[in-house]
């Protein structure tokens, strides 16, 4: 069944959690992102689906945990403090191979900075913020149509490699109000999750599952040393890095200079591509979706082909660092951060206009 | 040898396992995996109980048990059980915790799933210590007792009061039952038993949270032998943490 609605990004979500046959929600309130778990709470128990509001994020990420270990499809959502309290749990689901999904309404920061948006944690997503260095899929959707199709997309990659994704929202994108069609998205097979914890009498293999975040006790994975667990991580971790690279390239053929923006500002600089090209600037935008894996190749042959780049990006610098690693020094990466914004309070916003002067000033 | 002659319970669904030990000598915790295992098997509940195990020592109580677990991270258990029980409803879900587990570093977490009334059952071993990092104080460390990081003993540094979680559990209305026992005597494993076998009953009946809290040895961190840990609990511990029910209801 298809049909369009006219929603918030943050109520997509739950659309599209909905859509990818979501078990249970677990969140707290914390703002930007309120509209989620009230949406949660809305629609899911007359559905017959799990809502929980924890005590915490502490509490919200561990009940993932829980959930995802049993074999259910769990999903949480949280804003900038909220998901510095997810990081221990992150490790832990991630250390355990867990399939789950996090919504994150990135605020501002640092501390608790604001409650509007920005991108400001980005880093602590794409890099696993929490202990031991482990690795996660980030989705970063600039529409509220992505945001739907993007937590399915989510759920599915996430049983495929038995790994947590993020979907990296924002303020923006969570307030803002978008038609959208809605629709359960088709990925193909998935394994079966053989190495739930379901009561032994519910288990096919009339095993014992014991599930753990760390190698050694747990017979259902079972690895015979800590380096071989990590060597296991870390073949997974390359797999995911080669097959899920996504990314969107807009009006980049003839570009001399390339624009890499994700989220809000990805928009924005759509427009202000639009307006440089009216004035004859030939200038085209990188948009990753994935932000890890991150699109290196595809930044790495552009700058061998003598582009160059200008990030655009609501924080003091972040998303920038992994252009700059992609280019290896063979061009030059301009940021527009932050202090760009229209005007110096919290709710402003990098406006097209700002970008096009920036255009301007290296072309 | 006739049935009637052997007085103690013999296992005999494939509840425990052959695992190794890595309990120091004289510890209780098998002793109270031994008496979880009687309580699944007559319960007949092991085969779609699901445990949730906490950080430290007592893990190895429920190592030996035959049942479907997880190892949560230090003190997320209840938030870690409280999912799988709302997705599972038919599940017996039971967290086992330390008290440092349970009442320090996961007191959020505890006081969340008795707020909600889970339906969960809840036990917490009470050691007076923390056993598995070397013997540092806990919550529940007795006034005056030496720790590694108690050295002048508790009360000489402004490090508070023990803390009597059972009594704490018993207040929340969504509790259904909350009681403290101990097993350094055959008398007082009989009594845990059946505090146990009562707090599984409730989440059967699916009445409301069960809590019990155990009080067990330490004997290397106390620096005691096993023995004399035993008179230790009788004399020092339970005169701060009596034994007993402290709620027990039919419905909430």
């Amino acid at each position: 069944m298809t049909e369009r609605m006219f929603v918030q990004g943050n109520e997509a979500v739950g659309w599209g959690a909905l859509n990818a046959g979501c078990d249970g929600f677990f969140g707290y309130p914390i703002t930007p992102q309120n509209e989620i778990p009230e949406w949660f709470a809305r629609e899911f128990p007359k559905r017959g689906r799990v809502f929980v509001q924890s005590q915490s994020e502490t509490g919200s990420i561990n009940m993932l945990y829980g959930g995802a270990a049993a074999g259910f499809r769990v999903i949480t959502s949280t804003s900038g403090p909220g998901w510095g309290l997810m990081q221990e749990g992150m490790s832990h689901i991630a250390a355990a191979e867990l399939p789950c999904v996090v919504v994150l309404v990135q605020r501002g920061g640092p501390g608790a900075g604001s409650v509007r948006h920005a991108q400001m944690d980005y880093l602590s997503a794409t890099r696993g913020g929490g202990q031991g260095g482990y690795k996660n899929i980030v989705l970063a959707p600039s529409s509220v149509q992505e945001v739907h199709d993007f937590v399915q997309l989510a759920f599915y990659l996430a049983d495929k490699y038995c790994n947590p994704v993020v979907v990296l929202s924002d303020g923006i994108m969570g307030l803002i109000m978008e038609s959208f069609e809605m629709k359960t998205i088709e990925f193909g097979p998935l394994p079966e999750k053989t190495w739930a914890i379901r009561g032994r009498e519910n288990q096919k293999d009339g095993m014992t599952h014991l599930l753990h975040s760390a190698p050694g006790v747990a017979p259902s994975r079972g690895y015979m040393t800590y380096l071989s667990w990590l060597e296991h991580m870390d073949q997974k971790y390359k797999q995911m890095a080669d097959a899920e690279v996504r990314y969107e390239m807009y009006q980049a053929e003839d570009a001399k200079l390339l624009l890499v923006a994700y989220g809000y500002p990805s928009r924005v600089s759509k427009e202000a591509i639009k307006m440089a090209r009216s004035q004859g600037l030939k200038v085209g935008l990188i948009r990753p979706i994935t932000l890890w894996p991150f699109p290196t190749q595809i930044i790495r042959e552009k700058a061998d082909q003598g582009y160059r780049f200008l990030v655009v990006e609501d924080s003091l610098g972040q998303i920038v660092d992994d252009v700059r690693m992609a280019v290896q020094g063979r061009t030059d990466v301009a940021l527009l951060g932050v202090q760009a914004r229209h005007l110096p309070t919290d709710g402003e916003m990098i406006l097209p206009g700002r970008v096009l002067q920036e255009i301007r000033r290296l072309l | 040898m006739s049935d009637k002659s052997v007085t103690k319970v013999r296992l005999t669904a494939p509840i425990v396992r052959s695992v190794p030990s890595q309990i120091c000598p004289g510890c209780q915790y098998w002793t109270l995996g031994r008496l979880f295992a009687e309580v699944l098997q007559e319960l007949n509940i092991y085969s779609k109980t699901i445990g949730v195990i906490g950080a430290g020592c007592h893990g190895n109580s429920t190592a030996v048990l035959n049942i479907d677990s997880i190892l949560a991270a230090h003190g997320r258990a209840p938030d870690v059980a409280t999912a799988i029980k709302r997705l599972r409803q038919d599940a017996i879900v039971c967290t086992i915790q330390g008290d440092g587990d349970c009442i320090a570093i996961g007191a959020g977490a505890f006081i969340g799933a008795l707020t909600r009334a889970e339906r969960l059952t809840m036990i917490m071993c009470n050691n007076a210590n923390y056993g598995t990092t070397g013997g540092q104080l806990a919550p529940t460390t007795l006034m005056g007792q030496v720790t590694s990081t108690s050295p002048g003993g508790r009360g000489t540094n402004h490090d508070g009061f023990p803390t009597h979680t059972a009594e704490l559990a018993a207040i929340f209305k969504g509790v259904a039952y909350s009681a403290r026992g101990a097993i350094n005597t055959p008398a007082n494993y009989q009594r845990t038993k059946k505090y146990i076998k009562t707090a599984f009953r409730k989440q059967m009946e699916g009445v409301g949270l069960s809590f019990v809290e155990v009080l067990s040895n330490c004997p290397p961190n106390w620096h005691l032998s096993p023995l004399e840990s035993l008179k230790w609990i009788e004399e020092k511990m339970i005169p701060e943490f009596p034994l007993g029910e402290f709620k027990n209801v039919e419905r909430i």
